[in-house]
């Protein structure tokens, strides 16, 4: 494993917020300039703690969005309506202001471009974001390991990074989209619920012996795993990620 | 219920806090079926604690609860523990 900051106790340190890129109307992208940043892996995520006057102290998980840059580390954030620390991150930090912390952390849902492929990613929702960092890190290293990205989202509305995935397509890279509540007037991809059906036509055969990534909200991730062993593929090619309610 | 269940990658940063080495790759033996797997494809529930399951035969593997200052880990179902160092 040519892991990056493999060993050692995570210790939390100050971010700067440098740059926020809107991204949907529900969810930002927030790049963190963070001194001393060993560099990361696609896949891996970072703990964010925010401390109120209190003293009081909510942390959460979010996915690293971007391939290891520097010192530079983006995460893309979706708002939940109640959440406790999303709205803060997305709405009222600005360019300048600092949170706390600390990464990169995780090496089993992670991916380089070493490992090979066939990659088959399949996203639902914001779980495209670790995926996102594997397709930015193959991008960044001119790899062209044979990648789908299978993508549902609600709307078109709700494709995160949908110019940056049209604009990297080719290449080895395949996308995807399937618009499970409306489509555009024309819309001729897919149009439903990831389903066994339809990853059987997207996904490479079992001889192929792709390598999976799904991520997404439970149910969405826990469908797609059992329909690709049903498929006949192996499960130990097979990792996911899950998004829970606590994500907020 | 699905609703409620996460994965070992949700408890990556606190387990690397307290082990001081990356552990969703770490090979874990459940005591229940033997089936040996990733602790990052482990399933966790969380309440006023965590717990990981085996995603093979529910077995409880581990249970974590933690305060500011101190985290308690009960190991009821992992046999062994195969970590990279």
């Amino acid at each position: 494993m040519a892991g990056t900051a493999l060993l050692g106790r995570l210790t939390w340190q100050l971010a700067e917020l440098v740059e926020v890129v809107a991204e949907t109307p529900h969810v930002k992208t927030i790049v963190f300039d963070v001194p001393g940043w060993p560099g990361h892996r696609a896949g891996q995520h970072v703990d964010v703690r925010l401390t109120a006057e209190d003293g009081y102290q909510a942390e959460r998980s979010y996915s690293i969005a971007s391939a290891s840059d520097g010192t530079r580390v983006a995460l893309t954030v979706q708002r939940l309506e109640d959440g406790e620390v999303s709205p803060y991150l997305t709405d009222e930090l600005r360019p300048g202001d600092k949170i706390e912390l600390r990464g990169p952390i995780g090496g089993y849902f992670v991916w380089e471009p070493s490992e090979g492929g066939p990659l088959m990613l399949v996203a639902g929702g914001s779980g495209i974001v670790p995926l996102m960092a594997m397709i930015r890190t193959r991008a960044a290293a001119d790899d062209d390991t044979e990648t789908r990205l299978l993508y549902s989202t609600r709307s078109q509305d709700d494709v995160i990074y949908r110019d940056e995935l049209e604009r990297l397509s080719g290449n080895g890279l395949t996308v995807v989209h399937t618009l499970t509540d409306s489509q555009p007037p024309g819309w001729t991809s897919y149009a439903r619920r990831v389903d066994a059906e339809m990853l059987a036509e997207v996904t490479p055969a079992p001889a192929n012996r792709p390598r999976f990534y799904a991520c997404g909200p439970t149910p969405f991730v826990e469908a797609v795993a059992e329909s690709l062993v049903q498929l006949g593929h192996d499960p130990r090619a097979i990792k996911t990620e899950r998004f829970g309610p606590t994500g907020g | 219920m699905n609703e409620l269940r996460l994965d070992g990658n949700a408890v990556a940063g606190l387990l690397q806090e307290v082990f001081a080495v990356e552990m969703t790759t770490a090979i874990g033996t459940c005591s229940g079926c033997s089936t040996a797997g990733p602790v990052g494809a482990a399933h966790l529930y969380r309440g006023a604690g965590i717990v990981l399951r085996c995603p093979h035969c529910d077995n409880v593997l581990a249970k974590i609860v933690k305060n500011d200052s101190r985290v308690w880990i009960d190991l009821p179902g992992i046999r062994t523990l195969e970590v990279t160092v």
